[in-house]
């Protein structure tokens, strides 16, 4: 009976927290839409999000994409196919990794400060103080880290698109024989707009995750030190496996397969 | 609902109720807060006198009951309708809690700014006006609230609860984690600046010299009720074995602590 009790109460669980989310992320999407806008701190956020986001999002997408251009010529190899590195290069990189590294290294970066500060906030009751002195603390915190987590996103996946088809580049052309320019001419002739855009609308989607799991988990955050920690722990592996998710069913819409 | 009525009364709680799952906090509140006048709710540790203050400030919603204000239903009155309401509050927290983000003088301007729609740069001389008045100098205005001491963030947070000239404020706990000194200079710091304004007050503390100093009338909560309230003038002869106990804080009473939750 008690193992039963067990599993009802872990289902309970889940549905009621499957609902508060779901409830925090509506009051969040009527906010975005409502006066006032906090324009200033949009821009801030944009800074801390998208901004200083660019160094692990480049550096990341950089052996990415090296690591990538090694690999295929070394299968490529197997088969006499090793030529097909740029396009394979161009193809996994926008369509797949540069959004899905961008978006995990900003879940670990971003999620993890979000929910930490406003975790801070909900257990200082500086959250409560804001309703107190008449500012809605969903449009005043929530709402500007979401717009530029979905505005910060698919640029940041943009510059790591980039960078990560350099890394390819930089391998092929200085350890395994390829003619610049032909590497270059290759990857353009092969990457068409929609394998770019559908990397850019999952990055978009990535960043609503990552910045309604930080702020929720940050929100509803209790008790002290230990629970903001478990707050940002949480924040981070609830908006990363969100995001392994979402790719996977984003890929199949996307692609109609 | 009731038409507002003409009365004298600014807060009016009748049989409020809040229970958190299993745990019944408040089991029927009845308390009315006259206009300028400054009420404090006594109770121990954990008897539900945050839970009052954030019903009637919203935060919370009671399960039942009604809170009124000017004699205005304002129970659930949630999201934009609300803003109006917002607008004649002000609280000093009892950590404080000062935008950390913010330095001092956006802290004490924030209400100002972002809800009453005043210009920067009047904002900030209202709150330069008001660290004056809790007796801070215009320098502590551009510091950190992190580099303040205890004291100054109570002083730094009651010229945030005034800011904004508010027809009710709210006090929790104003004396907590205050050596004995500060805490009377916040005492009266709170009665001085409450006339001034000429709000209505309404606090929570356990610190009775305090409970003294800034109340006209005394209420205390025991079991999620108010068990007495009276004039402060009036607490040491309440008759009320509950209140005399908690007034003198003596371990043996009526009162039993609940060592488990």
């Amino acid at each position: 009976m008690n193992f039963l009790a067990a599993i009802g109460r872990a289902v309970l669980n889940l549905l009621a927290q499957i609902g508060r989310v779901t409830r925090f992320t509506g009051q969040t999407l009527a906010a975005v839409v409502s006066a006032p806008f906090y324009g200033r701190l949009l821009a801030q956020q944009i800074m801390r999000i998208g901004y200083f986001s660019l160094p692990v999002v480049g550096l990341t997408a950089l052996s990415t994409g090296a690591v990538l251009a090694l690999q295929i010529y070394l299968g490529g190899n197997r088969y006499g196919a090793e030529a097909i590195v740029p396009q394979i290069v161009v193809l996994g990189i926008t369509r797949e990794l540069g959004p899905v590294i961008a978006g995990l290294m900003v879940a670990g970066r971003v999620a993890a400060a979000i929910a930490a500060e406003l975790g801070t906030m909900k257990v200082t009751e500086q959250i409560d103080a804001l309703t107190t002195l008449a500012t809605n603390p969903i449009k005043y915190l929530v709402v500007p880290r979401l717009l530029a987590a979905v505005i910060s996103l698919p640029i940041l996946t943009a510059v790591g698109d980039s960078i990560g088809v350099l890394g390819g580049y930089l391998v092929s052309t200085y350890n395994l024989g390829f003619t610049g320019s032909i590497y270059l001419k290759n990857t353009v002739d092969f990457a068409k707009s929609d394998d770019i855009t559908s990397g850019l609308i999952k990055a978009a989607v990535f960043g609503f995750i990552i910045a309604i799991m930080g702020c929720y988990n940050g929100f509803f955050s209790k008790g002290g030190a230990q629970g903001v920690g478990a707050a940002t722990t949480n924040a981070v592996v609830t908006s990363s496996i969100l995001i392994l998710a979402a790719d996977f069913a984003l890929t199949a819409i996307l692609f109609h397969t | 609902m009731t038409a507002p009525s003409s009365s004298n009364k600014k807060i009016e709680l009748i049989g409020v109720k809040k229970r958190f799952g299993s745990k019944v906090v408040l089991n029927g509140i009845d308390l009315s807060v006259e206009k300028q006048s400054s009420t404090v709710i006594i109770g121990g540790s954990g008897t539900g006198k945050s839970v009052a203050i954030k019903s009637i400030l919203g935060i919370l919603t009671p399960d039942e009951g009604t809170i009124r204000i000017d004699g205005e239903d304002v129970t659930r009155l949630k999201g934009a309708a609300r803003d109006p309401l917002m607008k004649k509050f002000g609280m000093l927290f009892q950590g404080g809690a000062l935008f950390d983000s913010l330095p001092v003088w956006e802290n004490v301007a924030f209400g100002l700014i972002q809800g009453h729609g005043v210009a920067r740069s009047k904002a900030k001389d209202i709150a330069i006006e008001k660290l004056a008045k809790v007796g801070l100098a215009s320098d502590v205005a551009y510091l950190s609230p992190a580099e303040l001491s205890g004291g100054m963030q109570k002083r730094v947070g009651l010229a945030r609860a005034i800011a904004a000239d508010p027809e009710i404020i709210f006090f929790d706990e104003p004396t907590t984690g205050l050596d004995p000194i500060m805490a009377d200079i916040i005492n009266d710091l709170i009665v001085s600046t409450v006339k001034d304004v000429g709000a209505t007050a309404l606090s929570i503390t356990h610190d009775m010299t305090s409970a003294r100093k800034i109340s006209d009338r005394i209420a205390m909560l025991y079991q999620g009720k108010i068990i007495w309230n009276g004039p402060t003038a009036e607490i040491d002869r309440s008759g009320n074995p509950y209140v005399d106990q908690f007034i003198h804080g003596r371990a043996e009473g009526p009162i039993k602590m609940a060592v488990k939750a």
